[in-house]
């Protein structure tokens, strides 16, 4: 074999194997729900829960499946213009599939700990910087009732001061943007409440609090501040 | 001092039935407008009021990134919330009722603008279905007397210099919250906006259009209490 011949052999062998083991776009996959979609009743609706699960959160896993595959293909044709264009597509889906991952687990049906007071370590932490968990709650309402148009209202950990703190977020914004580890959302987009609760979201958010999963926050609270 | 009031549906609740349903513009109408001429009142009418108070509703819209600090949120979201949705119950009618396609000088610049009329909806489709989180969806002519269509965050509108990406009047808008299609369409947005084209007023957004060459926004009722 020439040496050239060898060097074209090479570049065969070497696309070949690209292509074989080159890094795969990621899949991004819909979570189940920890329990029925009936059984948050009467808080929030089974119709709710299903439509939030199977047709918003699963939109949000396709497209940010159909985002990573795009921005994979502009990567590879060299186009960073085309990848900067697509990082809108990467933060709605990408946020939207991030905070219903945390939503379905922070919140129970009732009989497996939906609404049940914390204690611990996660309660002491809130009653030194709110007062009291009620206190807590009335704050991180006000905050959640005030997004203006779709967001959330969210309680996250600061990992510098290791401080509990209030945020809003608009659209599907993780709360990452906000340099805070999220610990608890209250999703205010419409589509959380409407069917049910029609324009009254003070008494959807009012109502959240009797399925909140205290021992999922608490236990997000303990991995963030170790 | 007089105040903003809500102003009546100019037809019945189930008249755009089936397209958009009775209990949507009951409670879209008598929930969601009511509050946003609510919280409006509520602003301009308080200590912070200053020189907001007596302004018309679209001076509202052009002077919201003027607005004092502690009023500037409340102005911006129920300012436009106000005008947006009186201009937007203008611009619905029965099916049948009023014209169901653009006419006259509407219809060729439409044409001239984009193509043709089916090219203009298939692009106002795209902007009204790629609006994430809430917002409306517009078609605007700018300062040199063009059309263009955009689209803008919760209750922002064209009118709003200084805060709009995209600033030019307004002659026809479509409502992409939630709250405007939910019950009946679920998280089916790109249904509710084609069924939407069947209850559009092309009477009212030719006339729109007209007062719009000259520069003025659209003419709807704005009823005092």
């Amino acid at each position: 074999m020439t040496s050239n011949q060898l060097r074209h052999l090479s570049k065969v062998f070497q696309t070949f194997t690209e292509k074989q083991f080159s890094s795969s776009v990621s899949k991004f996959q819909l979570p189940d729900l920890p329990y029925d979609y009936g059984e948050l009743e009467p808080y929030i609706s089974a119709e709710i829960m299903r439509l939030h699960h199977q047709k918003h959160h699963q939109t949000y896993v396709n497209n940010l499946n159909a985002a990573l595959e795009k921005i994979h293909k502009a990567e590879e044709a060299g186009n960073v213009g085309d990848m900067i264009a697509l990082q809108k597509m990467l933060k709605f889906n990408g946020g939207g599939h991030v905070n219903h991952s945390i939503l379905w687990h922070n919140l129970a049906p009732v009989n497996k700990g939906g609404g049940t007071r914390p204690d611990g370590a996660f309660l002491k932490a809130v009653e030194k910087e709110f007062g009291s968990l009620d206190a807590l709650i009335s704050s991180l309402s006000t905050t959640a009732i005030g997004v203006e148009g779709s967001g959330w209202g969210w309680l996250g950990l600061d990992p510098n001061s290791k401080k509990l703190k209030l945020e809003q977020c608009q659209n599907q914004d993780p709360l990452s943007t906000k340099n805070l580890i999220p610990l608890l959302g209250v999703d205010v987009w419409e589509h959380s409440y409407y069917l049910q609760y029609k324009n009254d979201r003070a008494t959807y958010v009012k109502n959240v609090w009797n399925v909140v999963n205290w021992k999922d926050v608490a236990s997000r609270y303990e991995k963030a501040i170790a | 001092m007089s105040k903003f009031a809500l102003p009546a549906l100019p037809y019945d609740y189930s008249a755009l039935e089936p397209h958009i349903d009775t209990m949507t513009m009951n409670v879209h109408h008598k929930g969601h407008h009511q509050t946003y001429v609510n919280n409006l009142n509520g602003a301009i009418q308080g200590e912070h009021g200053g020189q907001f108070k007596g302004l018309s509703i679209e001076n509202i819209q052009r002077n919201a990134v003027k607005a004092p600090d502690a009023i500037k949120a409340t102005v911006r979201n129920n300012g436009g919330g106000h005008f947006n949705h009186s201009l937007f119950w203008t611009l619905m009618a029965p099916t049948g009722s009023a014209n169901s396609a653009p006419h006259g000088d509407l219809k060729q610049a439409l044409e001239t603008e984009f193509g043709s009329v089916d090219e203009f909806k298939t692009r106002f489709n795209a902007a009204a279905a790629g609006r994430f989180g809430s917002g409306w969806a517009w078609l605007c002519m700018d300062r040199s007397g063009k059309l263009f269509i955009c689209s803008t965050p919760n209750q922002d509108n064209p009118l709003m210099e200084g805060i709009s990406e995209h600033v030019g009047i307004p002659i026809l808008g479509l409502d992409v919250w939630e709250h405007a299609y939910y019950l009946k369409y679920q998280n089916r947005r790109p249904e509710y906006i084609a069924a939407w084209w069947n209850v559009v007023n092309w009477d009212k957004v030719v006339e729109n259009y007209s007062h719009a060459k000259q520069q003025k926004t659209p003419v709807f009722d704005v009823p005092l209490a």
